[in-house]
């Protein structure tokens, strides 16, 4: 009921302008989300690959590539892009996920069509020397040492992944092993690019101060001259049953003990009903993602048990995915307690539906997001981005809050009883060892 | 109401496409007991933010660091006789999110909430009982004791914070800048109730308040909202003016034995304060240098040229006196000497021949041209008010940005950069070594 009070209040959480679509006679499919509040234009080209179209051997052939295509390409000389999009006003970078490797730029809005020229030009003409490789692959190393190698709760997520999945390319660490990046020839970058950069193989996402018609000209202009490829689908690499508890126990340079544990889990692609997938998604925000929820609220504050708790769950994945808790113990507490914590945290999600004022709560909580989450134009870009590329399409992504409202006591705890159990558990903790 | 600001009017002719509204943009009033309001109506979203900030981060420290993180902390944990858990729920059943935080400078609080009167009202009640109603009772002192502790453990198994915490210390010595945000360790367990309410007392008063809102609501009700807020504190004083920064002392490295591969590496001296007279040199000065990514000298060399390091930055941080000016890197720890030899010769040959013409242009269109980036969300005009109040900035800063940054020279940005650094004064903080 008081859901209804907020949305009347609040003029429909999902408001806001349409979404314009067209796709390219080439394939490239164009999505255009129209927000006024200020000049500026959000660009976006998202690939279809990541890490889990990787496979041992080249584990980081997605990410280096995104490196790479800072590094020239048609008439563009190494580091050009980014000199023309900064002497232009703008921001760009790039990121790579499992699902996607995406390029973006963020500029004032009479220069979209600057920053569409300069993506067409780097999405067939890339020109990969070997000798900016050789100085890109030192640079790749030291990110890897940055964000994972020296980091002891990285080092734990990383291995904690690679030991819940056996098969499928989940297991696989998004920036690569490191003797795999070593290992990376410009041959393999080449074969990557050729596999996976087409029109047909891409998604455009502007979002901002434009006119859809116009940003469908202009995307004609630059991308429509360039050619089908073929593409392969990725081969199925289901992740095999898993038998009992999995386990993974590291000890690193570190001062605070770590643990991390995870429930295989279908994302909504993936799920027998899409009803399956939003319960998931409750039953995270039961857990985290505010201080009222239940594991701040009994691990850090009631017990004590942990200075830091969390949970998390992939709505939109295209494979199998995890539920992830994760804890710090609290200086006087161990690792064994935090583990039962969390695990008994888990029992009662399976044992007792969550009462409905605390379900209301959080959905209420979950709907106003929806509202905040207009305020960034670039984050409005982004999950239209990732809906797209993993596959979800946003037709569905624009059902999120119907799929959130309609959860029920009983679907939450269905999923708990049928997802949360000893045979999709893996669990991984990290000592510290000394020096 | 002291006075209305007409700031916000060249903003509209900067930004052609803006909403146009009726009235100033930006606007500004004092409340009855002294509190400093910045105002700015964004009607689009059925949204408000609201940021209260006090001048009451580490540098209030005193001879208790950790007391002001533990106050900013303490306040949501339990007021006007309601627990955490009771604040947090009604937050989350108005659809509102609280946020808060200490760093040196600034304590702040933090309301975000829709418009609508089954959320704003409920919200903007728990918002006034936790800002001027906390309780500070012992347990939740107790807790959040173990919690700094556990924030202190995790900070030092992080390089670059162990780095920033070695170079703050090596610059600014006994100044108040030097206190960690995050307190220490001794002092932290020493910290009690009293002590916290004191400290609550001396700084969140209303003379020391910079309460910046932006959302969907006209001046009348940002009126109203800002003396409910406002009202519920002691009028008090604003805090006292800090030391000026120290001089720069002759430089020195200083060495932190880690278990890391890489050695996390920051270079730095004393930079500029908020208004400086050299802010905008100095400003479009480290955007060559070090401040504008791939288009910077330093990131060229040291990844693009050398493939050294994946970060390679600079920045000045202009506080209320002269914050620091900062290199950073991280690099593998055999190629450490190799890379703090480049960077210095770096920064030497550009105190020396400062930028050339064409790097200054590339900077200042850069600038210039991502202007309307800077205020593009309701959270980021949230910052730039709370920055332009906070500082007591003119009104006009935001106006007249554009321009100051064009007016840089080559000369004038050379100028700026001989006499404010002095190559002879850099501090290098090395924190690495000990692994492969």
């Amino acid at each position: 009921m008081l859901l209804l009070t907020l949305l009347a209040a609040s003029g429909g959480a999902s408001a806001g302008e349409r979404l314009h679509e067209y796709v390219l006679d080439n394939g490239l499919k164009i999505m255009v989300q129209v927000d006024r509040r200020a000049p500026v234009v959000v660009s976006q080209v998202w690939y279809k690959v990541g890490s889990s179209y990787e496979h041992d051997g080249i584990t980081g052939v997605s990410h280096a590539l995104e490196h790479m295509m800072f590094k020239g390409a048609g008439n563009l000389e190494p580091g050009e892009f980014s000199e023309i999009i900064a002497r232009n006003g703008g921001r760009e970078n790039a990121f790579t996920g499992r699902n996607y490797t995406a390029y973006f730029q963020r500029i004032h809005r009479d220069k979209l069509e600057l920053c569409l020229r300069l993506e067409a030009e780097r999405m067939r003409g890339l020109t990969l020397k070997a000798a900016e490789w050789a100085k890109e692959k030192e640079v790749i190393k030291e990110e890897r040492l940055n964000r994972t190698d020296d980091r002891p709760s990285s080092v734990t997520y990383e291995r904690f992944t690679a030991t819940a999945f056996a098969t499928s390319p989940s297991r696989h660490p998004i920036i690569g092993w490191m003797h795999d990046i070593d290992a990376m020839s410009v041959t393999d970058l080449r074969a990557w690019y050729d596999a996976w950069y087409a029109p047909n193989n891409a998604t455009l996402v502007v979002a901002g101060d434009v006119d859809p018609g116009e940003v469908l000209r202009l995307a004609k202009r630059y991308f429509g001259p360039l050619e089908v490829r073929p593409v392969a689908r990725p081969k199925p690499r289901p992740e095999v049953p898993q038998h009992g508890r999995k386990r993974v126990h590291l000890r690193l340079p570190a001062k605070v003990p770590y643990l991390v544990m995870g429930y295989k889990v279908p994302p909504l692609l993936l799920a027998r009903r899409a009803a399956d997938a939003y319960a998931l998604e409750l039953l995270a925000s039961i857990l985290d993602g505010a201080d009222s929820a239940r594991l701040v609220s009994n691990l850090v504050r009631d017990t004590q048990t942990a200075t830091d708790a969390g949970a998390s769950y992939e709505l939109y994945d295209r494979l199998q995915t995890l539920l992830l808790l994760d804890a710090t113990p609290a200086p006087d507490k161990t690792l064994k307690q935090v583990e039962t914590a969390l695990l008994a945290e888990v029992e009662r999600l399976r044992d007792q539906p969550v009462g409905e004022a605390e379900l209301a709560r959080v959905k209420t909580r979950i709907i106003a997001g929806e509202v905040y989450s207009r305020d960034s134009v670039f984050y409005q870009a982004m999950r239209i981005g990732v809906a797209e590329t993993v596959g979800v399409g946003y037709a569905t992504a624009r059902e999120y809050l119907d799929g959130i409202r309609a959860v029920s006591a009983e679907d939450v705890q269905r999923v708990a009883r049928e997802y949360l159990v000893e045979d999709r558990l893996t669990v991984a903790t990290m000592e510290p060892a000394d020096g | 109401m002291a006075r209305t600001g007409l700031g916000g009017l060249c903003l509209l002719a900067l930004l052609a496409a803006w909403p146009l509204q009726a009235g100033p943009l930006i606007q500004t009033w004092t409340t009855a007991n002294g509190a400093r309001v910045m105002f700015y109506p964004a009607p689009e979203l059925p949204m408000l933010d609201i940021r209260a900030t006090f001048a009451g981060g580490s540098a209030r420290d005193g001879t208790q660091p950790g007391v002001a993180s533990m106050t900013n902390g303490l306040l949501a944990e339990g007021a006007a006789g309601l627990d955490a858990q009771q604040i947090a729920e009604r937050f989350e059943r108005a659809g509102a999110r609280f946020a808060n935080g200490a760093q040196r400078e600034m304590a702040w609080v933090a309301l975000r909430t829709l418009t609508g009167p089954a959320s704003l009202e409920p919200a903007l009640d728990t918002f006034g009982r936790v800002l001027s109603r906390p309780d500070f009772k012992r347990d939740d002192v107790e807790r959040l004791r173990l919690q700094m502790l556990s924030a202190l453990d995790q900070l030092e198994q992080s390089a670059s914070s162990v780095a920033e915490r070695a170079l703050y210390r090596a610059l600014y010595a006994d100044h108040p800048y030097a206190n960690p945000p995050q307190g220490e360790r001794t002092s932290i367990a020493a910290l009690d109730s009293g002590a916290v309410r004191a400290f609550y007392e001396r700084y969140y008063v209303a003379r020391n308040l910079t309460l910046a809102l932006v959302g969907d609501i006209d001046r009348q009700a940002a009126e109203r909202i800002a003396e409910g807020i406002a009202a519920g504190l002691r009028a008090g004083g604003k805090a006292s003016e800090l030391p000026p920064a120290p001089a720069p002392q002759a430089g020195r490295t200083v060495r932190v034995p880690f278990p890391s591969r890489q050695s996390h590496i920051l270079i730095g001296t004393i930079g500029m304060r908020r208004g400086d007279r050299d802010y905008f040199d100095l400003y479009v000065a480290n955007h060559v240098f070090g401040g504008s990514g791939f288009a910077s000298r330093l990131l060229s060399t040291i990844r693009e040229r050398h493939g050294l390091a994946y970060s390679a930055y600079s920045y000045f941080l202009p506080m209320a006196e002269r914050g620091p000016f900062v290199l950073g890197m991280q690099t593998r720890n055999a190629q450490t000497d190799r890379a703090i030899d480049l960077a210095l010769r770096e920064l030497e040959a550009y105190l020396a021949d400062g930028a050339s013409t064409g790097e200054l242009e590339a900077s200042q269109r850069n600038i210039t041209g991502g202007f309307a980036l800077r205020i593009d969300s309701n959270r980021k005009l949230l910052q730039q008010l709370t920055t332009i109040g906070f500082y007591d900035l003119p009104l006009d800063y935001l106006d007249l940005f554009n321009d100051r940054i064009t007016a840089v020279s080559t000369r004038s940005l050379h100028q700026a950069l001989r006499t404010r650094i002095d190559p002879q004064s850099m501090v290098t903080v090395i924190v690495g070594g000990d692994a492969g």
